[in-house]
């Protein structure tokens, strides 16, 4: 089954577990400045969102990459970077839509959410369950479960 | 390691700044933030120093855990010797600023001496200077926020900054960061602003990488984090209704100060508690609190972001107040609503915003103002004094009036800002300061909860709750449930309360994990993570040399066992109604018996043999 992230902004308390879990498995170090999800607050509203990679199937970043750096992993549905291949010409970072693929000045390379190999430290690290990684076509699940809760078609 | 090994050192008279290592020996004495600051403090600051004088110094100190995935990792301490008190003053806050700082590679920050003109430190991983701050003084912390994010164009950037009450003197401004957590007592802002230093901006991208053993590091957090989860207090009460689950709690105890703690429960308290927070308003339908929020790397969460009723009198032609902020928590909704008998639940989040916004502490705040409003009512001070304002008890009105007044150090906010023990001395009545050592106690009458009486009299910065949390066990039962009208046991109850803690405060994570660890549970996290070896027994040790110190400062500064004290009133006039009518709290039952499990003399003195023992004799 293909499993994929999934976020609820309602549950997030912006305490940041994701995002040094995410630089510690790809960084050895807990720095959020090089997690690859970042959660962002919106302090006046009183919200916050954690955003990442949604791995599109068709990505803007890996049709762009000049030299297939990218390469999709379908068994996870992950696109990954190798950095090897990686040049650091940051035209993907132009063509991702929604800005999650990231240069990092340090290593010369850029870097994006890669599922962890199939289980993603940030959803392990969420103490509220605001992110998950759950079955592909049914991320709506709880939310057609509450809707569902209140829909009482039955006549008395 | 997990300490980054380096300290930045700024001498704000020449205007440089310096890179210089950590005293690694220290750091194995005393882990790190509150205790590794104080001995820094007792090495390079004489105790008999003027607190507002440049020869003080003003450390920001993060812990060994600040900024890793431990839970709760965000805290850092101010750390210096204070004005409200002429104690040592060490102020915990949260927030996202104090890993930042850990994240640009500085276990700790030394200000000394006093710039010629304003300035803002800014530091971006290893490159620190000092910025000119001529255009952020006057400012408020929040304008200062804004106006640092806006100059650095850094939306990661992270603020600690002092407000206007802080500029005009006020002895208990704080140290407000991200916007609305705040090293907030005792005048740790107040010693900052004294040495036209404004602000430290941080932006760290270095990160924490030197864990001793990743491996065990992470299987302990993992641990550690499931038995806050899985917590009554941290998995549930707190994240549902921030320390404010206590405001029905300890008011049906009576342990409620009120009205200058002339009463012992509130009649409007829940009106202005947790719940309440939760309830949908008549005028628009929302609820005061907006969500909870937690702090950096926090898995527990009990902040609190609320709003304002559009349509509240406080704010109703003041739309830059119309949006969400840091809410009540317990200590301030006691301040600005029990304690001077305001029920108004708009009214309090007002004051609190203006708390945050203008860098104020709002314990020593509203406590000063329920002692005006005393003075006022034994018509001791009138409107004369108070610029026309009625400062009757229950007054919403007069707490928005004077919050704005104190805020800014204007008018009789002045003289609120000087606390009330200055403020009651002035007029003449002294014994309605509710203080010790010069710092109003908190939101927990020592007369219906026996051990706080003398948690306040023995705490090192003025009276205080989070040195020796002992309501945990007299009213909640952690770690086991102790009688809150009894005095008998409570001088060993203090002590090792108060010992954890300045262990716990030392080591980067927060006190508010303490419902749910024992020193057991922060010792696999030290060891994995930090050099050396961390034990139960070698934390609670360095916790009582942490103390032992602080008291040594003390000693030196001139403070005597006479300063262990209670305003009289708590001593002498029983609780009128509830559980705790007939009772007032039995110092003397206590004070001697915790001299003796102390190790000190019978006037409370620590004497040499304690501090060899301790290893602290030559500390001074």
């Amino acid at each position: 089954m293909l499993k994929s992230l999934h976020i609820d902004p309602g549950k997030c308390t912006g305490c940041k577990q994701c995002e040094m879990a995410c630089s510690y498995e790809h960084e050895q170090s807990f720095n959020p400045s090089l997690s690859r999800i970042k959660v962002f607050d919106f302090h006046e509203q009183g919200r916050f969102v954690p955003y990442t990679c949604t791995q599109c199937t068709e990505a803007w970043c890996l049709q762009a990459c000049p030299v297939d750096a990218i390469s999709a992993n379908e068994s996870l549905g992950a696109k990954v970077v190798s950095a090897d291949l990686c040049v650091g010409c940051k035209v993907c970072t132009i063509a991702c839509p929604f800005g999650t693929i990231s240069y990092n000045p340090r290593s010369g390379v850029v870097s994006k959410c890669d599922l962890c190999d199939g289980s993603p430290k940030c959803a392990e690290a969420c103490p509220t369950g605001a992110i998950t990684f759950v079955d592909a076509s049914a991320t709506g699940l709880d939310k057609m479960r509450q809707w569902a809760q209140k829909t009482d078609t039955a006549a008395g | 390691m997990s300490w980054t090994g380096k300290i930045l050192r700024v001498d704000l008279t020449s205007g440089t700044v310096k890179s210089e290592p950590l005293n690694t020996e220290w750091a194995q004495q005393y882990i790190g933030q509150r205790g590794l600051a104080t001995r820094y403090m007792c090495a390079e600051v004489d105790p008999a120093v003027d607190p507002l004088a440049p020869e003080n110094k003003v450390i920001f100190a993060t812990g060994p855990l600040t900024g890793t995935a431990a839970s709760t990792s965000g805290r850092y301490s101010v750390i210096t010797k204070g004005p409200l008190t002429g104690a040592i003053a060490c102020s915990n806050s949260g927030g996202f600023f104090g890993a930042e700082l850990k994240f640009a590679g500085w276990d700790m920050v030394i200000f000394e001496g006093k710039s010629p003109t304003p300035v803002y430190l800014y530091i971006e991983n290893d490159d620190a200077k000092l910025m000119p701050a001529d255009d952020l003084w006057g400012q408020s912390v929040w304008a200062t926020d804004k106006a640092l994010h806006d100059r650095h164009q850094d939306p990661q950037l992270r603020v600690a900054a002092v407000g206007r009450a802080a500029e005009k003197g006020c002895l208990y401004a704080g140290v407000v960061n991200d916007l609305h957590r705040a090293a907030g007592r005792s005048g740790v802002g107040t010693v900052m602003a004294s040495k036209n230093l404004k602000a430290v901006a941080v932006r760290g991208t270095n990160g924490v990488s030197n864990i001793k053993d990743p491996a065990r590091f992470m299987k302990a957090v993992a641990a550690e984090k499931a038995v806050l989860a899985e917590n009554a207090v941290t998995g549930q009460g707190l994240p549902t209704y921030g320390t404010q689950v206590l405001m029905n709690v300890i008011n049906e105890i009576g342990a409620m100060p009120t009205r200058n703690a002339r009463d012992v429960q509130f009649e409007g308290a829940s009106d202005i508690s947790g719940e309440a927070m939760h309830e949908p308003r008549k005028t628009d339908g929302r609820p005061n609190l907006t969500t909870n929020a937690a702090c950096f790397g926090c898995t527990i969460a009990c902040g609190r972001i609320s709003s304002i009723d559009e349509k509240h009198f406080s704010v109703e032609n003041k739309p830059q107040y119309h949006h969400n902020s840091g809410g009540l928590e317990y200590e301030a909704a006691w301040a600005l609503g029990s304690d001077c008998g305001v029920d108004d639940l708009d009214a309090a989040t007002y004051a609190n915003f203006i708390c945050n916004e203008d860098g104020i502490d709002p314990i020593t705040f509203g406590a000063t103002l329920a002692a005006a409003m005393e003075l006022f009512e034994e018509g001791v001070i009138t409107t004369e004094q108070t610029g026309g304002i009625e400062l009757k008890f229950g007054s919403a009105e007069a707490l928005v009036k004077m919050v704005e007044l104190t805020g800014r150090g204007e008018g009789f906010g002045a003289e609120l800002g000087l606390g009330s023990k200055r403020l009651c001395e002035k007029y003449g009545r002294p014994e309605l300061s509710m203080t010790v050592k010069g710092q109003e106690f908190p939101a927990y009458d020592p007369r219906g909860i026996q051990g706080m009486g003398l948690t306040y009299a023995t705490s090192n910065r003025g009276a205080c709750h989070v040195r020796g949390y002992t309501v945990a066990s007299e009213v909640l039962g952690i770690p086991e449930k102790t009688d809150p009208h009894v005095t008998e046991g409570k001088a060993g109850l203090v002590k090792a309360f108060q010992d954890a803690t300045a262990a716990v405060d030392s080591t980067g994570l927060c006190l508010f994990t303490t419902f749910a660890w024992g020193l057991e549970n922060f010792a696999p996290q030290l060891d994995a993570a930090c050099d050396g070896e961390w034990t139960v027994e070698r934390l609670a040790e360095a916790g009582e040399r942490i103390w032992n110190l602080e008291r040594a400062f003390n000693q030196a500064a001139g403070l005597t066992g006479a300063d262990d004290n209670l305003p009289k009133r708590l001593l002498k006039d029983a609780g009128k109604v509830g559980p705790t009518a007939g009772m007032v709290n039995r110092l003397d039952e206590m004070l001697p018996e915790y001299y003796s499990l102390r190790g000190w003399t019978d006037d409370g003195l620590v004497p040499d043999e304690t501090r060899q023992r301790l290893g602290i004799a030559d500390s001074l």
